[in-house]
This record gives structure tokens, sequence and C-alpha cells, in this order.
């Protein structure tokens, strides 16, 4: 569906943010993205949907092919149309709208015959927006905050969802409830890439999974193989079983 | 007293003009961040349009004609000089737009000679008398006008998808392009709002009633209190336009009655500073200034 073939990144007029990534999101698949605080995770995603530029930052070399369309000329607002919706990390609802307005701004390029169905599948999603939809949103909480930046890009109608750190400062039960959101709008048929520092949550939703580290790709492969490679990269051992990850991540 | 009710009332007038000048202003600021410097002289350019054409075409129809002009022009600066540099910084835009402004001024008011052509025909110079106050026609009709304009812009704002669209960039360009936002549209379309005011704060401006003066350097520089205008209600906030314009020609009026003619654009200014000290973002803004 989405292949990205060594793609580099630069920020300003020096700093390297990623040297050369190959990487593929299957078909209807969900592919978590990993790696520490500055591995170029946020920077991917900003790659693929075009917003690179807003932070000073550009593509030096590689392709992103979306389907037959090489998309990393193309600008942000035109990615979108193709069916490439990102929630960038830290939420960024319009604070100052009302829950409403933010779900209306999210089906602007939505064709109107799609919108009415986009608004239901999203009342259905997150039944709490349809409750909230007269408040500002920058007073709602940070889990309701997530839900509507999910809420509004799936007004956008993705094929392929890109989710920047979701489970970003919520508490556990709301990474669950999250996560189980995620597994939902993946089982109606859209493509996720998920980018987490939460690697239990991430593995546990995605079936296909890559670590970046300082700019590339250091593993990648099925959700089992990088789990067992994560815990022997960070504990020395192998991993004994899945539910053990829960716990130190 | 009956002095002062005709001072509130020509005051409130002339805010009305002012009004439309900074909601323009403001508008393009929160879609773009540019602080246009270039208002004033879409003002004259509107203003010379309404000229050359109403004694071919008739008043009314150069009045249309000089509006959508204004509009037209605004637009063209903005596609074809800003668009072209949409990465560059807000900062260096704006000084573009002082060189836009330079030009453009200085080219109509060439044009003019030294002539002061009024431009208000129709309500110009036609004052009523009621109950013993003294009312220009010009300031009614202005009144009139920026109140249906501004409530038909504020209806658009806050319930059309546009408004959506604008108020969603304005407030984070990032998440908005995210949704899909046409960056280029939303900004073009306050570009052209924004003309359009100023092509129908012309016809107000240039005339004997408002300024005494007709088209000419003038009328820019009394188009430039839209600045004071936006900064007192706040650069990115549209009702602040509003109050800050209000707030404008009542200063202006009062002052000139009580002070002197002379001092009505200092105490502009310094009514300007005073909100500045006591609220840097202006009355209703939300932005640092150090933005601006």
């Amino acid at each position: 569906m989405l292949s990205i073939r060594n793609l580099r990144v630069r920020y300003g007029r020096s700093m390297t943010a990623l040297h050369g990534v190959d990487l593929d999101v299957p078909d209807d698949g969900v592919l978590a993205v990993l790696g520490t605080n500055g591995a170029g995770k946020s920077t991917l995603l900003r790659a693929i949907s075009g917003t690179l530029r807003l932070h000073r930052g550009v593509i030096t070399a590689g392709t992103i092919q979306y389907g037959d369309l090489r998309i990393d000329r193309l600008d942000p607002a035109r990615i979108v149309r193709y069916g490439v919706v990102g929630v960038p990390e830290g939420r960024q609802i319009f604070a100052r709208m009302t829950v409403a307005e933010n779900l209306r701004a999210g089906g602007i390029a939505t064709k109107p015959a799609e919108r009415a169905a986009a608004r239901k599948r999203v009342s259905a999603l997150f039944p709490l927006l349809d409750e909230r939809a007269d408040q500002r949103a920058g007073l709602l909480s940070g889990g309701e905050q997530q839900m509507l930046a999910i809420g509004r890009a799936l007004m956008a109608v993705p094929k392929l969802l890109l989710l920047d750190e979701p489970s970003l400062g919520l508490a556990p039960k709301l990474v669950e409830r999250i996560g189980e959101a995620v597994r939902e709008i993946h089982a109606q048929g859209t493509a996720v890439v998920l980018v987490e520092q939460n690697a239990s949550m991430a593995l546990s939703v995605a079936d296909q999974a890559v670590v970046l580290s300082v700019g590339s790709v250091a593993l990648s492969g099925s959700t089992e193989e990088i789990a067992a490679s994560v815990h022997q990269h960070y504990l020395g051992t192998p991993a004994p079983e899945r539910r053990s990850l829960a716990r130190w991540s | 007293m009956t002095t002062f009710l005709q001072l509130m009332l020509n005051g409130l007038g002339k805010g009305a003009v002012f009004a439309l000048l900074a909601l323009g202003f403001v508008v393009i600021f929160k879609a773009t961040e540019v602080v246009n410097f270039a208002h004033g002289s879409l003002v004259l350019f509107g203003g010379y349009l309404v000229l050359v054409t109403k004694d071919t075409v008739g008043w009314a129809a150069a009045a249309v004609i000089g509006i959508v002009s204004a509009g037209l022009l605004a637009l063209a600066v903005e596609r074809l000089l800003l668009a072209r540099s949409r990465h560059a910084d807000p900062f260096s835009l704006a000084l573009l737009t002082i060189g836009v402004d330079v030009i453009i001024t200085e080219e109509v008011v060439r044009r003019l000679g030294v002539s002061l052509p009024f431009i208000g025909d129709a309500w110009d110079a036609k004052p009523l008398q009621f109950a013993g106050v003294t009312l220009f026609r010009t300031h009614l009709v202005a009144l009139g006008v920026a109140a249906v304009l501004i409530t038909a812009f504020f209806l658009a704002f806050r319930y059309t998808t546009w408004g959506i669209a604008l108020r969603a960039q304005a407030e984070n360009p990032e998440a908005a392009a995210l949704v899909g936002i046409r960056r280029s549209r939303v900004t073009a379309s306050a570009w052209l709002i924004a003309g359009l005011l100023a092509g129908v704060a012309v016809l107000f401006i240039a005339t004997q009633d408002f300024s005494g003066a007709g088209l000419s350097r003038g009328t820019h520089s009394i188009a430039l209190a839209a600045f004071p205008a936006a900064i007192i209600g706040g650069l990115d906030s549209t009702a602040g336009a509003i109050v800050g314009g209000l707030a404008v020609g009542l200063v202006d009026a009062l002052s000139t009655e009580y002070i002197s003619f002379a001092f009505a654009k200092s105490a502009v200014f310094l009514v300007m500073l005073v909100v500045l000290v006591v609220r840097p973002a202006g009355l209703f803004g939300t932005r640092e200034t150090t933005r601006v």
C-alpha cells in the first residue's frame, strides 16, 4: 500500500533526521513504528503526510510510493484527498473550536455524499464526542482530545491512517481504549501506521513492526519477531512470552 | 448634550469605516500571520477606480467596480507575490507588503496629480437635521453598510465551511493541513475579502463629510488608522477589530472636538499605546505581540 525507499530527511541546513529509510506498509495492515525519542518516528510520518515543510524539514532523497502514486512531492491537502490522513503528535485539536466544529473541519476534504457516513462511524467509535459536541475542544480531557483527534482524521475517510503517539500522556486504561479503537478502525478496512513509544500497546495492535534508531531502520519484521528481539535488545535475555512486555513498557 | 450625541454618532460612523478596514487586516493576519502594510494602497486603488469610471458608468456601477477592483488587486498581490514565497517567514512577507504599498500608492498619487476628488457622491455633503443634531449622511450610511457587512462576515465566519477552514488554519496550520484544508485557498480568500472591504471603506473616507478631503495621499494616511484599530482590538481577533475600529472613530471624534483637530491622530495612537501597555496582545487578542 505504501512503500518508502531510501528516504532521507533533513531539518534546517544540517540536521539529518532520517538516513535512508526503507519500509513497507502492507495492504490493510497495521504497521507499528517503534523507537526512542529522536529516532525519527515523527519525521517519518511528517514526510508521508507532506507536513515536513511546516517544521523546516525537507526530503533530500528517496521516494514515497502510495499505490501507483508518488506522494513525496505533493502538498498535504492533496495527500489527504488521496486517503492518507495523519493524527499529529500531541493531538493538536482545534482547541478554540467546538468538538462538532473540529469534526466538521476534519470532513472538509471529504466528498459531501460520504460525510454523513463518516460522521456516523465516528459516533459509533467514540459516542462521547457526540455528548460533548458543543463543548470547546480545549476543555476536553487528554483522552477525549485524543479521541477527537482520531475522530477528526476519520472524518477525512482515510485509507491509510497515520497515528503519532496516540498513547502519549494517557492513563493505562485510556491507552487500552485507544488501542481498541485502532483495532476497530483497522477491522473496518483502514490501514494504519502506528508510531509509539509504548511498545506493548503498539505490538498488541500491529501485525508488522519496525524499530527506528537514530534515523535508520534497526529492525523490521512481524510483531512476534520484533517483540522477541526488542526484548533481547533491551533486557539481554530471550523473551519468555508476549505478556511480559506489558510490564516494562 | 446634543453636541456630545452628535459626536458619538459621527464617531461611530467613522469607527464603522475603520472597523471594516481593521477587519480585513485581521482576517489576513489570522489566515497567514502576515501584517499587511499594503492595506492603505488597496483603499487608494479602489477609490481611484471609482473616480475614473464614475463619469462614464454612473456612480453606483463605479462603486461596484471600485470595490471589486480593490478585492482583485489584493488577490493579485497575494497570488503573484506572496504565494510564490509561501514558506517565507511572515516578517519578510510583511516587508514585501510595504514595497507593494509604496508602489501602488505612489502610482495612484501620481495619476491624481493635484486634484482631490470626492467620490462619495451618493451621500456626501447632504447632512440631516434631526432634533437639533446635525448628522452626516455619510456616517449614517457607513454605519448601516458596516453593520450589514460585519454581520454577514460573522455569520459566514461562524457557520460556513469557509469560516471553519479559516479558523482552523488560524489556530493550527499543521493540523489544518492534515485534515486537507488548502492553505492557498484560505489565504487567497482572506486577501480577497480584505480588499473588498477596503474598496467599500474608501467610498466613505474620500468624502467631504469624513475627512474634508478627497482622494489623495491623505486618504492613505486616514486608512492607516486601521492599524491602531486592529492592534487595540488584538491583531488576531475579528471581534476585536470591530471594537478597535469603533474605539478609534470615537477617540478621533472626541479629541477633535475637545482638544484639537491636529491632536486627533496622536490621540488614537496614544490610546493604542495605553492598550498595549496594559494588554500586550490587544483587548481581545490571544497572541503575543512579539509575533507581529
